[in-house]
Formats: C-alpha cells, sequence, structure tokens
C-alpha cells in the first residue's frame, strides 16, 4: 500500500514536470479553466497558461521585448492602458519588469533588458555616456509634491521652493521619511538636500531612510506624522489612504507646482545591441518610435487618475 | 481590519469565479514549485541519505554546509541565480532569465538544503539494528537503502514538506530572477507584493488566503506519504 502512494505521488510529481519541460505540442493537464472553450474569444490571460516554460526558446515564433522600468509606469496602470497597442501594431509581446529605477538600469547595464524606460536624469546621461544606449528620448514627465502631516510643525505650507521646505524641516528637525532605495524619487530627493549643502545621514535624529516603495514610504510617514517627498501619481491614488498627510508643496495639480527641481523627467533608452547579444535591437528600436510618435504621446496624456481625472503623465516627446 | 475581512470574502469570491488570470497565478505557482521540490527531492533525498549513513570523508563540514544552506537567504539565491544567467553572465546564452526556468533553479537552490539535511537528519536517527538485520538476510545496498528510507519516511516526508514550505512561501528569489511579469512568470508571492505596493490590500490578502489554502491542501497530500505513524 505505503509504496503504491510512493509511486502516486511521484506519478503526480512527473507529471507536472512533463507538462513544464517544454513539448509544445499537448495542452498541459489544465486546472479547472473553462475559457479555452467555453467563451467566445479566449483571453491573453488563458492563453498564457498554456505557454511552455522557457519562453524565449519555446516560443520560437513569438516575438517578445523586455521593458525594464520603473514601478510607477506599471502601478499607475499606465503602461496596462497603453501597450496593447503596441503588442497589436507589432505583433510583438511586451514582458514588463518593473523595479525600482536603480535595479531596472542595472538590469539594461547587463543586457538583460531591450528597453529601458526610467526617472533618473543623470543616470540615464551617464547609461547614454557608457554606451549602454546610444541614445535618451524623452517621453512624459509628472511632478514630485512634498507631502507631511496636517499641523505641519515646520511650517512649509506655501513654501516656493523645494529647497526651502528641506531646510524648514531640517531647521525644525521635523520627522522626514525617505524612499532611501535608489529609486528616481530618492535621487530627487537627494538633489534637493544637496542644494542646501546637507547630506542626510543615520546620525540625524529626524531623517529616516526606509529602503521601500513609495506606497510604503507615504504610509510610514501617515502613521508617523513625517514628511516625505512623493510623485504625484502615487499621491493621487492613494491620498485617500492617508488621513493624517496633505500636499505642503507642489499644490494640487501639476499647473500649480512652480518648482523647477520637483519635475520629474521619464527618459525612454534601447539597450545598445553591439554590447549584449540577444537583444532585440530591431523590436526596441521599435518601441522608441512607437513610444514618441504623437498617438502614443495623445493615449499618455489620455491615460488619467479615476478618482480626480488628473493625468498621470504628461507626454513631452520632441 | 477591513482588509483582512474582505480579503477572505474576495478570496472565496475569486475561486468561485474562476478567474481565468488567478488559474494562471496559481497554475504557474504550483508548476514552478512542483518541478522545483521534484528536483530537489530527486537529488536531496539520495544525498541525504548517503550522507546519513555512509562514512563519508569531512561529513561533518558538508553537514555544517547543508545547515547553513538551509538560512540562506532567498534574495540572495536570486541574485546569485540572476548573474549566473544574466545576459552578462556565464549562462546568459541559456535565455533563462526572467522566464519560470530561472525561478524553478533559484528554487531548487533554496530547498535542496532543507531536503537533503532533514534527509540527513531522519536517515541518522534510524536504528543501526535495523541495517545490520536487512544486511544479513543478504540485501543489496540499494535495498539497504530503501529499508532504511522507508523506516524513516516520516523525517524524509517531513523533510520534503519542509522544502515545498520553504518555497511556495518564497518571494525575494522568484521577484528577481523571474521579473513578476504578467501571464509569464508571475506566481502568487509576487502578485501580493504587487497588490501591496499598489495599495490593493484587500486583493494581497485575498492571494495570500489562497496560497495558504494550496499550501495546506498540498501538506495533506504530502503526509498521506508518512502513512500510518
Amino acid at each position: 500500500m505505503k509504496r503504491t502512494h510512493w509511486l502516486l505521488g511521484l506519478l503526480i510529481l512527473a507529471a507536472a514536470l512533463s507538462a513544464c519541460a517544454g513539448t509544445p505540442t499537448p495542452a498541459p493537464p489544465q486546472p479547472p479553466a473553462p475559457p479555452a472553450t467555453s467563451a467566445p474569444a479566449p483571453t491573453a490571460a488563458a492563453k498564457a497558461a498554456t505557454t511552455p516554460t522557457s519562453i524565449r526558446s519555446a516560443v520560437g515564433s513569438g516575438c517578445h521585448l523586455i521593458l525594464s522600468t520603473t514601478t510607477s509606469t506599471f502601478d499607475s496602470g499606465l503602461l496596462g492602458f497603453i501597450l496593447p497597442d503596441f503588442e497589436k501594431k507589432f505583433n510583438c509581446k511586451v514582458d514588463v519588469v518593473a523595479v525600482g529605477t536603480g535595479q531596472a538600469m542595472q538590469i539594461g547595464q547587463r543586457g538583460d533588458a531591450d528597453v529601458v524606460l526610467v526617472h533618473d536624469r543623470a543616470r540615464e546621461d551617464k547609461f547614454v555616456a557608457d554606451g549602454y544606449a546610444k541614445e535618451r528620448f524623452d517621453v512624459m514627465y509628472n511632478d514630485f509634491i512634498i507631502v507631511g502631516p496636517k499641523d505641519d510643525p515646520a511650517q512649509v505650507k506655501g513654501m516656493a521652493t523645494a529647497a526651502d521646505a528641506f531646510q524648514a524641516i531640517a531647521n525644525a528637525k521635523a520627522t522626514f521619511m525617505s524612499r532611501g532605495d535608489g529609486s528616481g524619487t530618492h535621487a530627487a530627493e537627494m538633489r534637493i538636500w544637496a542644494t542646501i549643502g546637507i547630506t542626510p545621514t543615520k546620525s540625524l535624529e529626524w531623517y529616516n531612510s526606509l529602503g521601500q516603495g513609495m506606497g510604503e514610504t507615504l504610509l510610514s510617514s501617515n502613521e508617523k506624522g513625517a514628511y516625505t517627498v512623493t510623485d504625484r501619481g502615487t499621491w493621487l491614488a492613494t491620498a485617500s489612504k492617508l488621513p493624517n498627510l496633505v500636499v505642503l508643496v507642489g499644490g494640487n495639480h501639476i499647473s500649480e507646482n512652480k518648482e523647477r527641481a520637483l519635475y520629474n523627467l521619464y527618459g525612454l533608452m534601447a539597450v545598445n545591441p553591439d554590447k549584449f547579444k540577444g537583444i532585440n535591437a530591431e523590436m526596441a528600436n521599435n518601441f522608441v518610435k512607437w513610444m514618441v510618435s504623437p498617438e502614443t504621446q495623445k493615449m499618455i496624456g489620455d491615460f488619467k487618475d479615476k478618482a480626480t481625472g488628473q493625468p498621470l503623465f504628461y507626454p513631452n516627446a520632441k | 481590519m477591513d482588509e483582512i475581512t474582505h480579503g477572505f470574502f474576495q478570496a472565496i469570491h475569486l475561486i468561485l469565479s474562476a478567474d481565468p488570470a488567478l488559474f494562471e497565478i496559481v497554475w504557474l505557482s504550483l508548476r514552478v514549485s512542483g518541478i522545483a521540490l521534484l528536483l530537489s527531492t530527486t537529488l536531496g533525498v539520495p544525498m541525504g541519505a548517503a550522507l546519513g549513513l555512509a562514512r563519508v570523508w569531512a561529513r561533518g563540514l558538508i553537514t555544517a554546509f547543508l545547515y547553513t544552506g538551509m538560512g540562506l537567504p532567498p534574495v540572495v539565491v536570486g541574485l546569485f541565480v540572476y548573474l549566473m544567467l544574466s545576459r552578462s553572465g556565464p549562462f546568459g546564452a541559456l535565455g533563462w532569465l526572467f522566464t519560470p526556468s530561472a525561478m524553478i533553479v533559484a528554487q531548487v537552490i533554496i530547498a535542496f538544503p532543507l531536503v537533503a539535511g532533514l534527509t540527513m537528519a531522519a536517515v541518522q536517527g534510524v536504528d543501526a539494528a535495523l541495517r545490520m538485520q536487512v544486511r544479513s538476510l543478504g540485501a543489496t545496498r540499494w535495498q539497504e537503502l530503501w529499508a532504511v528510507l522507508r523506516e524513516a519516511r516520516i523525517g524524509v516526508v517531513a523533510a520534503i514538506v519542509a522544502g515545498f514550505g520553504g518555497i511556495i512561501s518564497e518571494v525575494g528569489a522568484v521577484m528577481l530572477v523571474g521579473g513578476n511579469i504578467e501571464g509569464k512568470t508571475r506566481v502568487l508571492t509576487t502578485a501580493i507584493v504587487l497588490n501591496t505596493r499598489t495599495g490593493e490590500f484587500a486583493l494581497a490578502i485575498a492571494l495570500g488566503v489562497i496560497l495558504l489554502a494550496l499550501a495546506f491542501v498540498a501538506n495533506i497530500a504530502m503526509l498521506r506519504l508518512q502513512g500510518r505513524s
């Protein structure tokens, strides 16, 4: 009896293995997923479930492009909104790897992505200068704002420049939450500190480097009554869950934000195919052309936050 | 608290509505962790048993390595596998990065020390008299090994269960080497991270409930292997 149990277990595992191991012809044993037969139009999701393990090798004819990008472009829903158009036009699936800007650029620098869409101008320029991409393209922008506790202990509300606000926070030793994760938002924050000659370190009692994403940093700021820098998109999407925080610098709409230092530019770069083998250069170039085309630029501007009706990204390709 | 209760109801709703996107994620989670577990078991159980039985040179050192391996942070494993499979790494030509294959490799590295180490401990606990007896009945080496493994089956299955628990719930490594690509490498744990990050707490809890339920069912199935005990 026991032996049969063992064998049965192995058999089940073996079945799972063979379903996966890359025999593309027979459909793997599906979980009770009806859509393939019953639904009139099988969704992309249902089709992907039958894709064998190794995408690169198994989908021989299927084109796909790897886009490494920051969490903001994906989490906001922008890519989900615009990418289907590209996939349809060029018959090529876009694999989105959404990570922090630092990691997104590393992935590009190792040749593991075909295109990179990030928001840290200084590092983007270095990326091009180091030859990892031939050119950087403007595609869109939005802005950062400074949010903080309602009682505003550092009195930064309405200050014209981010530098003044940071100086006031530092003078008041008011609790400040930093992303601390090498993201584009973190880089923008560090640039502002640099303009007033402050290098935040852990020895500063009031300064907290979290090493976390925007959502987590906003939640922590809300809990601790702290100041922080956030992109407007994430703020708009989550403000309803942050009752203790208000916008202090940058206003309620990008048109109210006069501070250049708070502008958040996104750059698009096709990874240099001369540097690495296996880059899908042709499709990467198609992608860049498509992103800066007037049609796609219009789509980016049409993508709006559901609650406020504000665009989350503003197109600015030249 | 609202999110948690809401999450439970959403979990039930998701399961009942047979959401195709959910099934895809669940199926990939099971496939990746199932294959990783199968590989870790086929490698780890014989190796653990051999280490437990034979007088191997430097067994102490190997044991120390195995036990240390049980504590490997998945993120470190993920980073290592990422650098190996990167186009700039030694195995870049395989083209496995950001595919389920890479996730399986990472999970094998995580589960193998657990399976091998705990199997070794279980086998060492078997009465030496049994081996003498089996051998005196004229058993071959393989028959002897099989007899010892059967005797130690409670511990061996516990080793496999520990390996499974270690990888089905693991997120750091699969996030790095899989990339959490929708429809290709998104598994339950990375979907939970994504939904937490985007503030969809109820959906994240719902996926967590489903993950736990799956692990529960899988463990029940594996525990049946222990037989009456």
